[in-house]
């Protein structure tokens, strides 16, 4: 068969360009189909392999849908208290000052619940990465309304819509943090095209090897879909976040180094 | 290496403890009447001399969950608090009892509820003992009475912690915390360094991740986990039951009473004793486990039982466990911060047991 179709001239280890990363533990995800998180944890699991990082790293996973991270990455891993991840970093990263530290939240865990633990290890500028996976509503609980759900989107608790009279505006923890003293590298990525997934890979390339130099908290915020807890196919659910997230959290860095 | 000599706080003599037991972290958050643990380690400054972490949290909240970071890579890590604070804290107690993570948590009780006062209390029993947050679980608390064993109980609770994979609740009062007394301290100790192979510091590349975690979603695979968590304090309960006998050998009455109580029966026992009443006191030291076996032996020879504690009565429920119907037991005790006098104790016992 493989002789046949002439695929057997084309697996072949140099023509190799697409594989599961060694970080990656080969385990059925929990993600819904078309949800961003996969992806972001491929290109976590990568840069930890290409930057040699699997025996230096710790990360912690939060509570809510990521919240089994650790079936999903071949590295340490603590799971935190709905929203304390920030306050468990602190701690490792103080006690083991040589290991890679890093978060992995999603916007009701880290702009919610975790406001306060966020704010102040990025104000004392403590030297781990938070990753911020924002959907803009709680994926696992069933799509609720987060701090990030947008002006007039509807979740299960704002089945007309966030009304901002009664609800409030959309919190821009993003914002907030790339104003503390604290933090060294600041940025707002996605991960729903090609272009956007080298770009965000890069980013956090970045933000991995800035916690070498000692000089602060690096937060990479990536804007994501929730097609379950949205309500939409993904594709569908990828054109709303064009059309309707980004112009609301627009990507780019907030704060780089002063080279 | 000669033990010192100091005169101390026992908030004081609990951070100096913690520096000389080479603790690796301490993370805590300012509140009556136990503030001295973290000023004391702000002004020792042991980063520079043992590399011992001190750090001033945001919250109660953000300071269990550095500890549940901190044991979680196998360091010796401790808070401290007093009761609206370990309140607070009970979350994260959970977690760490439900990830089987060693570590030191200070309860150095005011009264309450709610804000209550800055006064002593031992209102925060149950807490302590049944649990204290959600879920089945138990912690191991040590009742110090003395500035002394505030000191000597930072090492054991450590020692415990590790052995059992368990946190450790050092249940004081404002009382202790606040009164100074001469205080034998141990020598330095150096910090570990090797840890436990569950510790997270990083998966080499000879064994498997390590992963911390309470959460196990199939209810078959969480009753079993609950079942091994029983079997363990049921080992705890079996092995390290502490306690101490103050006069106890003819006594035809007993106190039992923990921490600053303990020491008013002390001398309520001797009142007591000057009046021609023959009073005894046991005193558990630990709380959880408790120390029914022997309380339950002493009941069979007495006429009656005071537990004495400054709560409207907590403790006296795992008496009334203990001595199972075999003699009467009572309860007294002030509450809302007044601590109750040696006076007071034995006029109780009289009215409760002997009339007049």
């Amino acid at each position: 068969m493989l002789e046949a179709t002439g695929l057997k001239e084309i697996i072949k280890p140099e023509n190799l360009t697409y594989r599961r990363s060694e970080v990656l533990v080969d385990n059925t995800l929990s993600y819904c189909p078309g949800c961003g998180h996969g992806t972001t944890h491929r290109i976590l699991a990568e840069l930890i392999e290409e930057l040699g990082l699997q025996s230096q790293t710790i990360g912690i996973s939060p509570v809510g849908c990521s919240v089994l991270l650790y079936h999903y990455l071949d590295v340490d891993i603590q799971q935190a208290a709905h929203g304390r991840a920030p306050a468990l970093a602190t701690a490792i990263k103080r006690l083991l000052p040589d290991k890679f530290v890093f978060t992995y939240q999603g916007d009701g865990d880290l702009a919610a619940i975790g406001t306060a633990e966020t704010i102040h290890a990025c104000n004392r500028g403590e030297n781990i990465l938070i990753i911020f996976v924002n959907n803009g509503i709680y994926g696992m609980t069933g799509g609720q309304m987060a701090p990030t759900t947008l002006i007039g989107m509807k979740s299960s608790t704002s089945p007309r819509g966030r009304d901002v009279k009664t609800m409030g505006n959309p919190l821009k923890m993003t914002d907030i943090v790339a104003t503390l003293p604290g933090t060294y590298y600041v940025t707002r990525q996605s991960v729903h095209t090609p272009a956007n997934v080298r770009k965000t890979k890069k980013a956090m390339r970045k933000a991995i090897e800035y916690q070498k130099l000692n000089k602060g908290t690096c937060f990479v915020e990536i804007v994501s879909n929730c097609p379950s807890g949205w309500r939409m196919t993904p594709v569908e659910s990828n054109k709303w976040m064009e059309a309707n997230m980004i112009p609301f959290y627009p990507l780019g860095d907030l704060k780089t180094p002063a080279e | 290496m000669e033990r010192e000599l100091r005169l101390m706080k026992g908030n004081e003599a609990i951070a100096e403890a913690a520096i000389r037991a080479g603790v690796d972290g301490y993370f805590g958050y300012p509140i009556t009447p136990q503030s001295e643990i973290l000023e004391y380690l702000m002004e020792a400054n042991p980063a520079e001399t043992t590399g011992m972490i001190v750090l001033q949290a945001e919250s109660e909240i953000a300071a269990i969950n550095m500890v549940y970071g901190g044991a979680g890579c196998g360091k010796k890590v401790m808070t401290s608090s007093s009761s609206p604070g370990i309140s607070l804290k009970q979350e994260g107690i959970s977690y760490i009892a439900g990830a089987e993570l060693p570590c030191l948590i200070v309860n150095v009780v005011r009264g309450g509820p709610g804000l209550g006062t800055i006064q002593p209390a031992q209102s925060d029993y149950f807490q302590s003992v049944k649990g204290g947050g959600h879920g089945d679980y138990h912690l191991i608390v040590l009742a110090p009475a003395s500035v002394q064993e505030m000191a000597d109980f930072v090492e054991l609770s450590f020692d415990l912690a590790f052995k059992y994979r368990n946190p450790v609740l050092i249940l004081s009062d404002g009382a202790i915390g606040q009164m100074m007394e001469k205080v034998y301290l141990k020598p330095q100790k150096p910090r570990a360094t090797e840890f436990p192979d569950w510790a997270t510091t990083g998966k080499s590349a000879s064994r498997e991740r390590n992963i911390i975690t309470s959460l196990d979603l199939d209810p078959e695979g969480q009753e079993e986990f609950n079942h091994k968590l029983q079997a363990k304090y049921a080992e705890i309960s079996k092995n390290e039951v502490r306690f101490e006998e103050f006069q106890c050998e003819d006594a035809e009455y007993l106190f039992v009473a923990y921490g600053t109580s303990a020491r008013v029966c002390q001398k309520s026992v001797q009142i007591a004793r000057e009046q021609g009443i023959t009073a005894g006191l046991l005193r558990p030291v630990t709380l959880f486990p408790f120390p029914s076996v022997r309380i339950n032996e002493l009941a069979g020879k007495i006429k009656g039982i005071l537990s004495v504690e400054m709560s409207s009565g907590q403790m006296v429920e795992d008496v009334l466990l203990a001595v199972n119907g075999k003699v009467q037991v009572k309860h007294f005790g002030r509450m809302g911060g007044i601590v109750t006098t040696p006076e007071e104790v034995v006029e109780k016992l009289k009215s409760f047991f002997i009339g007049g």
